[in-house]
């Protein structure tokens, strides 16, 4: 018994560290930023209060309601096209095809580049005096249209497809490992049975590979919450303010438009939103007693 | 080998320590700015020159990147106790809170020693001033309501430098005809706001401009008079062409500069675009304030100098703003950045044909005309900047709408 308790109080000590950072550095600032999204502060932080004036300012204001509108699409888009791209990819990877290192570093290579990188080649491509649409019209096909980068309504879908050509890759990579860590048994019991290829992967693979499909919706709902550069190097926001996301709102009135009190504001309710939608979400997955290790 | 190379870097070091004792500690003064691209570092070096020749050491901060990255950077560093010895800022109100709290230094006796009330534009002065106390050094006037064009192709499509408002507009039509694109417009906010403001001043007129960004009037953005500078802006998008949006100014000029389009709206930093191109103002690209009434809208930066606890320090501070407003500084300095000299009473006959439009323009005080960030706080004209892009965005938007949207934006940022 002695020992024990003694053990337990010593890593107790070691964990206080880790302990006084988490509360001071995560919650101490977010309390913060909370508490100056109630006042007027402007350049400087000031405590004085002026109630929830910056939130109604907030949702009044065009461009933050259609950040939060495009936070959605391009998180259902990315997450969800990626998800089909990235399975479809690393099934086709564990055929035990030739030269599989090549493709795998070829599909993987996108998430090595910046999403500066990513957004100016993009611009590129899809910017309709310069890109593809140019390019096929002198080939031929005069009429030939694909200009969503300039189009108010379509534009936050190049963002999506720039995004996919990312992170896809990255979704491969898990979802590779994965199906690498199921039973060859479990195949040769399911050709035993004459069971086709496809019913395999939908009714008994996916349901295995759910906790790599849950690593991979996290990791990518992290990227479209904090979505910024892409945007930036892409479509700066625009045509006008169609393609503008919260991140960019925020950082742009912390900084440019020294606007403390809104910025937090809007930081606030990012993280309400985060907060809301994946807390219950991850509790249900990671800590409901009974299925806790029936995952695996 | 190595023994040797090891000796001479001892050699070196001693003579480095004795120059360093020679010169009997010079004035050091630590300054921060954001002027990295090419032309704008030689013009800093200008100054570093001049302040390292009056007895000073200039020490270099140069951040990268953009002023919106590089100021919460000083900022930090300011209100953290740790000052530059100078920091730069746009002109405006960037600075306010700053002042407010007491953390940025007086510079009322160099002022007054120098002259700087006589020397500077009214509006200038009033810029750098906060309840009757200097609290900054202008240093560069960037107009940013010019319109550049292309000689070769005006003259090739038939078209003399528009006068007015209706001659832009044929021109445009005579431009289109003849296959090119009459205005190159980069679709990116920031732009699209300075080009309003342009027609803003030179359709509307001063007073309409500055009861709408100083005085933050809504009757007057209500005023039929705004709505015909709406529907001029809006008009544009038909001679622009599809590939505008997030395009940046300098590509924009590109366009002009290679005859594929005729005219850009953008401030006077285009310039060193066409410079580099080697074309010439006045033979190969012409330079027009309006068309319509001809006034000059005034930017610029200015450096400010936090309070120091060191009065060598403080010393250092007083020889870099004598420095940096002396009159060959500010000549040498503006020649590389582009911009006009702060100061009216300089020497301007090395100027190129638009800047002396431009100068002679600035001549007459009822003609210089402070820019929107002068004005008004960043948050309103930052937040304006958000409506004119939806308004140009979004073809199917009436003025009558793009009114009250200002309006709401400026009720609720001011």
């Amino acid at each position: 018994m002695k020992p024990r308790r003694r053990q337990n109080v010593a890593s107790y000590v070691a964990l206080i560290p880790a302990f006084v950072i988490v509360v001071c550095a995560y919650l101490g600032t977010m309390l913060w930023t909370v508490q100056i999204s109630f006042t007027d502060s402007k350049l400087l932080p000031s405590m004085n209060f002026i109630g929830i004036r910056q939130y109604e300012r907030l949702f009044t204001t065009s461009r933050w309601i259609i950040s939060l509108e495009n936070m959605v699409i391009f998180g259902i888009g990315l997450i969800l096209v990626c998800l089909v791209l990235g399975f479809l990819m690393a099934a086709a990877l564990d055929q035990k095809i030739r030269f599989e290192n090549t493709f795998r570093t070829i599909f993987l290579y996108p998430y090595a580049m910046s999403f500066i990188v990513t957004g100016l080649a993009w611009q590129w491509i899809l910017n309709p005096t310069l890109g593809v649409q140019q390019y096929v019209r002198n080939l031929g096909w005069t009429d030939f249209r694909f200009d969503w980068i300039i189009q108010n309504d379509r534009a936050i879908y190049v963002v999506i497809i720039a995004g996919v050509w990312q992170a896809s890759g990255l979704v491969m990579a898990l979802m590779l490992a994965g199906l690498r860590g199921i039973d060859q048994e479990l195949w040769k019991a399911a050709r035993v049975d004459g069971i086709p290829a496809w019913r395999v992967y939908l009714n008994i693979i996916v349901p295995m590979l759910r906790p790599t499909i849950i690593t991979s919706v996290v990791l990518l709902s992290l990227a479209v919450v904090r979505v910024y550069d892409l945007v930036i190097a892409l479509t700066g926001g625009g045509p006008g303010i169609s393609s503008e996301v919260p991140a960019k709102f925020i950082l742009d009135y912390l900084f440019g438009r020294s606007n403390i009190g809104l910025a937090t504001a809007a930081s606030s309710v990012l993280l309400v939103i985060v907060l809301v939608i994946i807390t219950p979400w991850l509790y249900y997955e990671y800590f409901r007693p009974e299925r806790a290790k029936g995952g695996k | 080998m190595k023994r040797v190379a090891r000796a001479l870097l001892g050699a070196v070091a001693m003579v480095g320590l004795a120059v360093g004792v020679a010169q009997a500690d010079p004035q050091k003064a630590e300054v921060f700015h954001w002027w990295t691209s090419g032309g704008e570092a030689a013009a800093v070096q200008e100054f570093a020159k001049a302040f390292d020749a009056a007895g000073g050491q200039w020490v270099d901060t140069a951040i990268g990147g953009s002023g919106s990255t590089a100021r919460p950077i000083g900022i930090n560093r300011i209100i953290g106790g740790d000052p530059p010895a100078a920091m730069q800022f746009n002109t405006g109100k960037q600075i306010d809170e700053l002042v407010a709290q007491g953390l940025i230094r007086n510079l009322d006796d160099i002022a007054e020693k120098e002259g700087w009330k006589a020397a500077l534009p009214p509006a200038f002065y009033d810029a750098v001033t906060r309840d009757g106390h200097v609290i900054a050094v202008p240093i560069n006037n960037h107009g940013q309501n010019w319109v550049w064009y292309n000689k070769a192709v005006l003259d090739k499509a038939g078209v003399a430098e528009p006068t007015t408002w209706d001659e832009f507009f044929a021109a445009g039509d005579k431009l289109k005809a003849a296959g090119i694109i009459p205005v190159a417009v980069g679709g990116q906010p920031w732009q699209l706001n300075l080009m309003l403001n342009a027609i803003l001043l030179s359709e509307g007129g001063k007073d309409l401009y500055l009861k709408v960004y100083r005085d933050l009037d809504p009757e007057a953005v209500k005023s039929p008079e705004f709505k015909k500078v709406a529907e001029i802006f809006g008009k544009i998008r038909d001679y622009s062409d599809p590939g505008n949006p997030n395009r940046d100014w300098n590509v924009a000029t590109g366009m002009v500069i290679s005859g594929k389009a005729g005219f850009q709206f953008m401030g006077d930093w285009a310039k060193g675009e066409f410079v580099l191109a080697n074309q010439v103002a006045g033979k190969d690209f012409g330079c027009i304030l309006g068309p319509g009434q001809k006034n000059f809208i005034m930017g610029g930066d200015v450096f400010i100098f936090p309070k120091l606890k060191d009065e060598a320090g403080t010393k250092a501070q007083d020889l870099l703003a004598t420095v940096m407003m002396s009159k060959d500084a500010q000549v040498a300095f503006n020649a590389k950045k582009g911009s006009v000299p702060v100061r009216l009473d300089v020497d301007n006959s090395a100027l190129d044909a638009c800047a002396k439009i431009g100068v002679e323009v600035l001549q007459d005080p009822d003609k210089q005309i402070p820019a929107a960030d002068i004005l008004a706080s960043a948050d309103v004209v930052q937040s304006l900047t958000d409506v004119v892009a939806e308004y140009w965005a979004n073809p199917s938007m009436s003025a009558d709408d793009f009114v009250a949207k200002w309006n709401t934006a400026v009720e609720q940022a001011k």
